[in-house]
Formats: structure tokens, sequence, C-alpha cells
């Protein structure tokens, strides 16, 4: 396809197969994002809910010792930078790239979640707890009926604004040699040297993405009325 | 795992220790930097939310929206392969220093607004009708109480922004993580250098996320002793 004179910064960003080319690497972000939260969210229920075992049974030595295990995961894991576990994935195991940056983020991410959940668990009163074993209730019936549902309200927000960080966070997955939407601007940058228009676009993208979803996570807790306090 | 016990490989880690050492120095260097700005950026933007003024609410707004909600290493590379293209040319570390900074500005403008918001209206009032003046009642009343409120937030984002700081690697930035990632692909000792960088890294964040536990856990008990004695505070 020929350039047509004159060359401009930000048009030649709007040509059809540019455009398709920024849509494929935002095709591969979205995959790498929704792989990571699903993931992450699966095992920081795992986690959290082993480290609120502790706080809810002191006296089980079990749950003390399950506890101790996820506390040292979730404290030392969400105190590394993300690169650093995403880059260790990559090179010390020899599944493929994409998986590697799926992996590291959610090995990451886990602990942050892990959190959450944690925080949602522990906003439950203890009475509610004491209530439920009042009617005869079972562990199992306790957790379905009783709190579980005002727990989880109460993770949303914070859920979503961990969403929001995966989201920014899969443009790290460029330096594991991925062309998600970051490396194709790097691509298109490197072909016009119009660093500011292409980065600029790609800001835009995101912002779209990432402020969407922060102004859901703001509508639901309006909503229910409820939402852990977030930093 | 047979790379883990190979005690060649550990003693070529040791060996070259003043590469990780000079890493972490840089990341030392870039967090506290960025932090000096970033709180300067931050206090400015923190003070616009509560201004009188309604478009500097809005610049408020706009800033902390746009900046948390678009990827760092996205702007850093606005700004890494941006500026040259209207010949602003700085030293790298300054890329990444800004920004972190602008990034990170965004967060604690968010924190500070939290914290003055804080702090009881009734203050201010009673401040004004003690005979001061409004300023001595911002500087002498307000802001320590508001800064006493946002110490641990803001010990939280210092640890983000370390961590952060790995954004030095992808612009060729001599940071710890930059180091890690070159010693170990000539070395080919990934298993040493990636231990290696994690304990670097855990000295530097560890302390300070416990510290800033230790802190909100005792402000958390101040308040609850004041609720107890019956001092309510409506904000």
């Amino acid at each position: 396809m020929p350039e047509s004179a004159p060359f401009h910064p930000w048009a030649v960003l709007f040509t059809p197969e540019n455009l398709r080319f920024l849509a494929w690497g935002f095709g591969v972000t979205l995959r790498i994002a929704l792989g990571a939260m699903a993931i992450s969210f699966a095992a920081g229920v795992v986690l959290g809910t082993a480290r609120f075992a502790g706080d809810r049974f002191p006296e089980s030595p079990l749950a003390r010792g399950v506890a101790a295990l996820a506390t040292v995961y979730i404290e030392v894991i969400r105190n590394l930078p993300m690169l650093l576990i995403m880059l260790a994935v990559r090179f010390l195991t020899p599944i493929p790239a994409i998986w590697a940056a799926i992996t590291g983020m959610s090995i990451f991410t886990a602990a942050i979640m892990a959190e959450i959940v944690r925080g949602g668990l522990m906003s439950v009163e203890q009475g509610q707890w004491e209530a439920a074993a009042s009617q005869g209730l079972s562990l199992w019936q306790t957790l379905r009926w009783i709190v579980l549902p005002p727990a989880l309200r109460r993770m949303v927000p914070a859920l979503v604004s961990e969403f929001i960080t995966i989201t920014k966070d899969t443009t790290f997955a460029w330096s594991l040699g991925i062309q998600e939407l970051l490396g194709s601007g790097v691509i298109l940058f490197n072909r016009y040297l119009n660093a500011m228009q292409v980065f600029a676009l790609i800001a835009v993208v995101f912002f779209t993405v990432d402020f969407l979803m922060s102004l859901a996570a703001r509508a639901l807790e309006r909503r229910t009325g409820e939402g852990l306090a977030t930093q | 795992m047979g790379a883990l016990l190979d005690a060649q490989s550990w003693r070529t880690l040791l060996e070259n220790w003043p590469i990780f050492a000079a890493g972490l120095l840089q990341t030392v260097v870039a967090s506290v930097l960025s932090m000096l700005l970033a709180a300067a950026i931050g206090l400015v933007m923190g003070a616009f939310a509560l201004a009188p003024v309604r478009l500097l609410r809005w610049v408020n707004r706009v800033y902390v929206e746009f900046f948390r909600n678009t990827p760092l290493l996205v702007q850093v590379f606005f700004l890494y392969y941006g500026l040259p293209q209207v010949h602003v040319v700085i030293p790298t570390l300054w890329v990444g220093v800004l920004g972190l900074s602008i990034y990170t500005g965004a967060y604690i403008a968010e924190v500070l607004r939290a914290g003055f918001q804080a702090v009881p209206r009734g203050q201010m009032e009673a401040g004004l009708a003690s005979g001061l003046t409004y300023s001595q009642v911002v500087r002498r009343i307000i802001l320590p109480q508001a800064l006493r409120f946002t110490l641990p937030p803001l010990t939280n984002q210092f640890v983000n922004l370390v961590k952060n700081s790995q954004v030095l690697a992808l612009i060729a930035g001599f940071d710890l993580m930059y180091q890690t990632d070159s010693w170990s692909s000539q070395t080919a000792l990934y298993v040493q250098a990636y231990i290696a960088a994690a304990v670097l890294y855990l000295a530097l964040t560890l302390p300070l996320a416990t510290w800033a536990r230790r802190m909100e856990r005792r402000m958390n008990r101040q308040l609850q002793r004041r609720a107890d004695a019956g001092v309510t505070e409506v904000a």
C-alpha cells in the first residue's frame, strides 16, 4: 500500500491495515487480561480463605498451619515487582511466552486477590457466625447463606479495581516478547517515528476500558452501599 | 532443580555482586527522586480537589482519572520515545523518574484528598473562631492531622513505587531489574539471578510494608479509643 504524500503522523495510524494491526494486538491484551483475572481470582479465593481460616479458628492447629503457609506466600509475593516473577517464569519454565505472562501475572495477583477475599470475609461480624451456629446451621450452610453474600458484595469494588490493574499490567508481557497492544504500538512507531501519536492513542484505548470498569465499580458500590476501603 | 544446588553458580553470583549492587542503588535513587517529585505533584493536585474554584477541582479529577487508568509503561514509552520527537533529550534515569512521578502523583493526590477530607470540618471553624487566619489554620491544624492520617497509605505508595521502578528495565535504565535481566542472559544463571533480585527487592519493600501496617493498626486503635471515650468526630 503506497503512502500518499504528505505523510501525517496521526492519519497514518487510522489506515484500515494499521487499525487492524492495533486491534489484533488489543485482542492479545484482552486474552492475557482475562486469563490472569480468572486464574488469579480462583487462586486468591483459595489463599484468602486459607489465611482467613487462621483468623476464624485460632484454636485449630490445622487452620493455623494452613493460614501460616498462605500468609508467607502472600507477604513475600506481593512485595516483589511483578515483572521479576514474569521473567522468572519465562526463563525457568518451558511453557509458551503468552502462558508465561499469564502465569507470572497470576502468581503475583493471587496474593493481592487473597487479601481482598480475606478482607471481605473479615468484614462479616462475629455475631453473624454465632447466630448461625445457635440456629444449628453447619459450617457450609453458614458460609453459603449467611457469610458469603455480604462478604462477596463488599469485595466487588476492590476486585474490579484489581481487574483494572491487571489490564494495565498486561503491557509488561511486551518484555516477554509478546506482541500485545503496546507491542503493536512499538512496531508502528518504529515504522513511522510518530511516538507521541502512537502511545497517546494506546493510552486512550486503555483509558476507555479501565475508566468504564471503574465507573461500573462505583455504580455497584453505590447500589449495594457496601465496599471495602481500598487504597 | 540441579541449578539451585550448583555451588559454582552461587560463587559466580557472589563474585559479580557489584553488578547487583549498582542495580539496587539505581533502583533506590530512582525511587527516592520519584517519591519527592510525586509528593509535590500529589500535594498540588490534592489541594486542587478542595479548591473553591470549580475549574481546579475539574483539573484534579481529569488528572487523577487519566493517569490512574492508563498503564505506567505506556506513559513511560510516550516520554522515552516521544520527547526526542520534539527535540527534548534528557538522561534515561530522568525519563523514568518523570514517568514514575506523574503516575504515582495521581495516586498520592487521591490519598491526600481523602486525608484532608477526614479532618472534621469543626476543626476549621474552631480555628477561625479562635482568631487564626485561614492559612494558619490549614498549616498548623488541618495539615498536621491530614498527614498523620495519610502516613500509612503514603508509605504503601512508596512501596508500590519501588516495585514500579521495574519499568526502568524496559528503557535501559540500569536499575536492579535491568541488571538482573542482562546478567542472567549473559551467564545463563537464571535461578541465581532471580533469587538474588527477589531477596534485594524484599529487603527494600518488606520493612516498609510492615511498618505501614503497624502504623495503620496503631492509628485504628487510637480512633477506636477516642470513639469509646465518646469523642465522636463527624467529618
